[in-house]
């Protein structure tokens, strides 16, 4: 039985502010961290295995050479091996080259039975990774998971939708993309700390992949940025300070208008 | 491959490109700027300089991938148990402008059992062509059998542009396609409009938890796909004169297969009013100090006929279900009127409510960020203004 967890490093997002004087980004001192839904595909990962009591959990993921440092907190965790795709000819990749890449490191894992992945990437915010790399693999799927079972070679997942969740049942080999209702995830002991200090990564660049180099990186992505620029704010408000009553007051006059839809 | 490079008898040392770059991926050595390894040619650094010192070399591109015609504009109906989402309508009103200016079709993709009759509110919104693949495997959503359907049908229809609502199932199904037919694909467009030069699909999104937005083109794979989500786009009016094609396909039985099975639906009941479709929405942040305050939030909500929104900080808590949660990954919202108190106004947070039409904030702190997004903003103790405002309210309705 072989998990395999998916992470990515990212800028922690929630940290970053905007220099409203230049329009530019404040991104000093902003740390990189694993993309907090990942944290939630390892903790389930660790579950599975505890639940089945058998099976290894292999974290993996795309990046430079930096990413060691979030596969080193990944095993700290208690994954036991980690793996890390790291070739410049991968940079700039979209999510089609990225689950390529990510599909191609999992198949030269050899059999797999179940991946994981956080529900989206904090900073691309796409979600298209998990499912783009199922198709990959062409193994089904289960998106935003809130509740895993698995029993005897099949899955019953719970998929959160607007306004409630699906009970979906597939038989593994199979992904699921998880949110953060479905665990807490766990604190790194200071055993499993010891551990991944001294834990051999395995790094695969393109050369160990059976990829077409025609389809990595920026230019093997079918979608391109063209323009980066910061969301200009609404402005134009009014903000009524003082005394509680003169404050309610002043913006109760503002809302009965809207409230009684006088144009 | 892709390669980036300073070029630095442009370089002036001025570390603008520092602050623009996302990923701390630039650093200054000898008063010239140095890209470092962990660089995603992002482009971000390229548009900040205002040298033009910063170079992103691509592979020569050579026209579309698969030429030949690809044309219209399609939109990926989503319905469940009979009733179409809000959505496919709103994306139809988009579709028509794109296919207005393009000068082609618009057509829509209708996958279900028994949906047949749903076609005409297809067409009163705007649809020309109405595509529909009715069959008792495609009842419940499932990702392989709608994902093999669209891509089958995409295939044979060639779009130029495909469109499909960021809701749970469309996020689920559209990555299958997108990579099924290697087409690109952008999540979450805010923006969508034609490059008039280029006839290109021009699609801005949000991105870095809302805290910039990007761009993105499709320049040589067909069709550019995108998904947006409800409430971004408006539909058009029904029209029930307007005419349209209902074309019945068959596929073959092999797409229909699906190694999942839907066992049930278990509806979520905590929600007296669905916040996604609210008129007025009363939210409650990190400045309410704690569950109990909610209580506050709730009696507006009630006097106002308005629904409970909540901020990430909240629901992170605890103090309230993720179903509430309004911003970058939870709902987004395009209410009337927004109340917002104990918010903020981080960037995540206005990624889902910033196209409200009218925003009123409540928070202590007078340089919250959410009163340069707010039309009306008061500056005090929530735990006083929210009932005094509310029952100033009760009593004038």
């Amino acid at each position: 039985m072989r998990i395999v967890v998916l992470i990515k490093q990212v800028p922690d997002t929630t940290e970053v502010r905007i220099d409203r004087e230049t329009n530019t980004l404040i991104r000093e001192g902003v740390p990189s961290i694993i993309n907090p839904f990942d944290m939630y595909a390892i903790e389930e990962a660790l579950r599975v295995r505890e639940h089945l009591g058998e099976g290894t959990v292999t974290v993996m993921s795309m990046g430079p050479p930096q990413v060691e440092t979030a596969l080193r907190e990944a095993l700290a965790l208690g994954a036991d091996e980690a793996v890390l795709l790291s070739d410049r000819a991968f940079a700039g990749s979209d999510t089609w080259s990225t689950s390529y890449t990510l599909a191609a490191g999992i198949k030269k894992l050899g059999a797999c039975d179940i991946v994981l992945c956080g529900k989206q990437a904090i900073d691309g915010d796409t979600a298209q990774v998990g499912p783009g790399v199922a198709q990959f693999l062409d193994i089904p799927q289960v998106t935003y998971v809130r509740k895993l079972d698995i029993e005897g070679g099949e899955a019953v997942a719970q998929r959160m939708m607007e306004d409630g969740y699906d009970v979906v049942r597939v038989p593994l080999p199979a992904l699921f993309t998880v949110v953060k209702e479905i665990n807490e995830p766990r604190l790194p002991s200071l055993k499993g700390k010891m551990k991944a200090k001294k834990a051999d990564i395995t790094v695969w660049t393109q050369a160990d992949l059976d990829v077409d180099p025609a389809e990595l990186g920026l230019d093997g992505s079918p979608t391109r940025v063209v323009r980066i620029f910061a969301p200009e704010p609404r402005g134009g408000g009014v903000v009524f300070e003082g005394e509680v009553d003169e404050t309610v007051e002043k913006l109760t006059a503002e809302l009965l208008p809207i409230l009684r839809g006088d144009s | 491959m892709s390669s980036i490079e300073v070029l630095e008898d442009r370089c002036v040392g001025c570390e603008l490109c520092v602050k623009a770059c996302l990923y701390d991926a630039i650093e200054m050595r000898d008063g010239l700027a140095v890209i470092k390894d962990n660089c995603t040619l992002c482009g971000a650094c390229v548009d900040a300089c205002k040298f033009d010192a910063i170079l992103i070399r691509r592979k020569a591109e050579s026209g579309l991938e698969r030429p030949g015609e690809s044309s219209g504009v399609w939109v990926v109906a989503e319905q469940r148990n009979g009733e179409l989402h809000g959505v496919t309508l709103e994306l139809l009103g988009k579709g028509r402008e794109l296919a207005d200016t393009l000068g082609v079709s618009l057509e829509a993709v209708l996958l279900g059992h028994d949906v047949t009759g749903l076609a005409d509110a297809l067409v009163a919104h705007g649809a020309d062509t109405v595509h529909v693949v009715d069959a008792p495997e495609l009842e419940h959503y499932l990702d392989e059998p709608y994902a093999a359907v669209v891509a089958e049908l995409v295939g044979r229809g060639r779009p130029e542009i495909v469109l499909t609502g960021a809701t749970s199932i469309g996020r689920s199904l559209i990555p299958r396609v997108a990579i099924r037919v290697k087409a690109g694909l952008t999540a979450d467009c805010t923006g969508l409009a034609i490059d008039d030069e280029e006839n290109t699909l021009l699609q801005t999104r949000p991105a870095f938890g809302g805290n910039i937005l990007a761009t993105i083109v499709c320049p040589r794979h067909r069709p550019q796909m995108a998904t947006v989500r409800h409430k971004v786009m408006t539909p058009l009016e029904a029209d029930a004169s307007r005419k349209g094609v209902v074309v019945v396909e068959k596929v073959a039985p092999e797409l229909l297969g699906s190694r999942s099975t839907f066992v049930e639906f278990v509806k979520d009941v905590t929600q007296a009013v669905n916040i996604a479709e609210a008129d007025i929405i009363v939210s409650g942040g990190r400045g309410l100090g704690g569950p109990e305050n909610f209580g506050l939030v709730e009696d507006l909500a009630r006097v106002l006929g308005g629904a409970v929104g909540a901020s990430r900080a909240a629901v992170d808590a605890g103090w309230i279900p993720y179903s509430h949660q309004v911003g970058q990954t939870g709902k987004t919202v395009q209410p009337k009127l927004y109340i917002a108190c104990g918010i903020s106004g981080a960037v995540q947070h206005l990624a889902g409510m910033q196209s409200s039409k009218v925003i009123a904030a409540i928070n202590k702190d007078p340089d919250a960020p959410i009163f340069e997004n707010a039309t009306f903003g008061v500056v005090g103790d929530l735990k006083e203004v929210l009932p005094a405002l509310t029952r100033k309210l009760e009593a004038a309705l």
